[in-house]
């Protein structure tokens, strides 16, 4: 967010130098968190582009395509909207590939969100993978009995088509029988439980939150007051 | 002490009851085994008994179900935790599906019941020593076969350490070596003054674990007595119910004039 309030390419460009790539560097992740941001920028990066470049309204046209005049205002625009949004889907990659899911839940509850939540929480990240291994033996066994889901990608389709129904089936009937299983072992109990496990929160991890938090703050407040300084 | 006094119990949308005039009473440290053919009402035995129907499912009861002399009609489900549990035979969803290992599988239970950690820590310890599998503690639950899935749900549900355990199916999914594991898991809960329901179509694991049996058919029950009453009985395979390995040997063996009696001896 903080990408977005700094705006220009210096904001952007110091929070990714400053913050993003060292963090990335200790966490030994940088190749695959570039690779992970690119992947997730391209398709909002291209839309971007096109929409920024060729609408955007200025005097240097660099060339036109039929009615649409490519823009220098409008590369600039664009330039400067695509170093925030990877700014953005770095710090989101980089949560992403170092945070356990399971830990960031359990230090939720232990936050003071509710048991409940926190397993609602907790049980949807687990689903998809579930999901996957659940759609790759009904496909397993679909194919076993005749279905083609190789060839075109007409075929593939059309072999997905009977995946659906068991696969969602399947979930549904499971969401009900486990949760009879969560039930009976007093998961509808209401108060709060002790948790087994604690995140590590060094003293150092604690000041770089506040620290962060503080940032954030104070760059709203200069964008609103109008006090904060023009960055290239 | 449970008890099932005149239960009839429809499933919600169904006109005809599952079950009817189910009366079924289970003492301190004893195992009852239920038998019968598929669909003759064990697990929903299973349920009313566990208190799940019709608090958590919904339809229509009629009867009692009471434990220790209180009546249980209206409680929620998660007052019953450390009086009654049930495990079902689909291991795979007996799991909660959110913990990154056995342990903590295990202690979930506890964790609810809102324990000390000391405490949780201890009943999970406890359950996965009860079914000697200490070596899966830090295992991922998703990763376990069928057999480990079922040991680990039952250790998760003696992990609560509750006066009553009811079991549909334990065994389903298991070897003969986890078969004879859980029955002596069961034993020694028993032991303890655990009460158990045990719904088994294993009927050599009840013959030598059960001081007592049910039979059900069509929603009732229609026999009941002790395990050598029962398996006995020439009416069983009419129950669909395959009599043990004991009872088929020995009448085997007087079928060709031979007395079981001195030959098995």
């Amino acid at each position: 967010m903080g990408a977005f309030v700094i705006g220009g390419y210096l904001g952007p460009l110091l929070i990714i130098g400053l913050v993003i790539v060292p963090s990335t560097l200790i966490a030994g992740t940088l190749g695959r968190l570039v690779r992970v941001s690119f992947l997730l920028t391209l398709p909002v990066a291209i839309s971007v582009v096109l929409v920024s470049v060729f609408t955007r309204a200025g005097t240097h046209v660099l060339f036109a395509i039929g009615p649409f005049d490519a823009t220098m205002e409008g590369v600039d625009f664009a330039g400067q909207i695509l170093v925030r949004l990877f700014a953005i889907s770095l710090a989101i990659g980089l949560f992403g590939l170092t945070t356990d899911p399971n830990a960031l839940v359990y230090d939720l509850e232990r936050r003071g969100v509710s048991p409940r939540f926190a397993f609602v929480a907790n049980a949807t990240l687990q689903a998809v993978p579930t999901m996957v291994e659940r759609a790759g033996v009904i496909q397993a066994a679909q194919r076993a009995r005749g279905l083609d889901t190789e060839g075109s990608l007409r075929a593939r389709l059309r072999g997905v088509m009977p995946l659906v129904g068991p696969v969602i089936l399947s979930s549904l009937t499971e969401v009900e029988e486990r949760s009879l299983a969560l039930e009976v072992r007093a998961f509808s109990r209401p108060g709060r439980r002790n948790l087994l496990w604690a995140a590590p929160d060094r003293p150092i991890e604690r000041v770089a939150r506040w620290a962060m938090v503080l940032a954030f703050v104070s760059v709203v407040a200069l964008r609103v007051t109008g006090n904060f300084p023009d960055l290239v | 002490m449970l008890e099932l006094s005149g239960v009839t119990y429809r499933y919600a949308g169904y006109a005809k009851p599952a079950i009817h005039d189910v009366n079924l009473r289970l003492a301190d440290g004893e195992i009852l085994g239920l038998v019968g053919a598929n669909e003759a009402g064990k697990s929903t035995i299973c349920l009313v008994a566990s208190g799940l129907a019709p608090a958590s499912i919904g339809g229509g009861l009629s009867g009692t179900l009471t434990i220790d002399g209180e009546a249980m009609a209206g409680r929620p489900v998660h007052e019953l935790a450390e009086r009654v549990v049930v495990g079902f035979q689909n291991s795979a969803t007996q799991l909660s599906g959110v913990a990154r290992s056995v342990f903590e599988e295990v202690a979930i239970g506890p964790m609810n019941l809102g324990l000390e950690v000391p405490e949780i820590l201890a009943r999970a310890h406890a359950a996965l020593r009860t079914l000697r599998i200490e070596d899966l503690a830090e295992r991922a639950p998703n990763r376990l076969s069928g057999g480990q899935s079922q040991l680990v749900a039952i250790a998760s549900l003696i992990a609560m350490r509750p006066r009553h355990i009811i079991l549909d199916e334990p065994t389903a999914q298991l070897d003969p070596e986890g078969t004879r594991l859980v029955g002596e898991a069961l034993r020694a809960l028993a032991g303890t003054g655990t009460a158990l329901l045990v719904v088994e179509h294993k009927t050599d694991l009840l013959d030598g674990l059960c001081g007592r049996i049910a039979v059900v058919a069509d929603g009732a029950i229609v026999r009941e007595g002790t395990a050598s009453d029962i398996f006995d009985d020439p009416r069983l395979a009419d129950w669909g119910v395959e009599a043990p390995a004991r009872v088929r040997l020995g009448r085997a063996l007087a079928g060709r004039g031979l007395d079981p009696a001195v030959v098995l001896a």
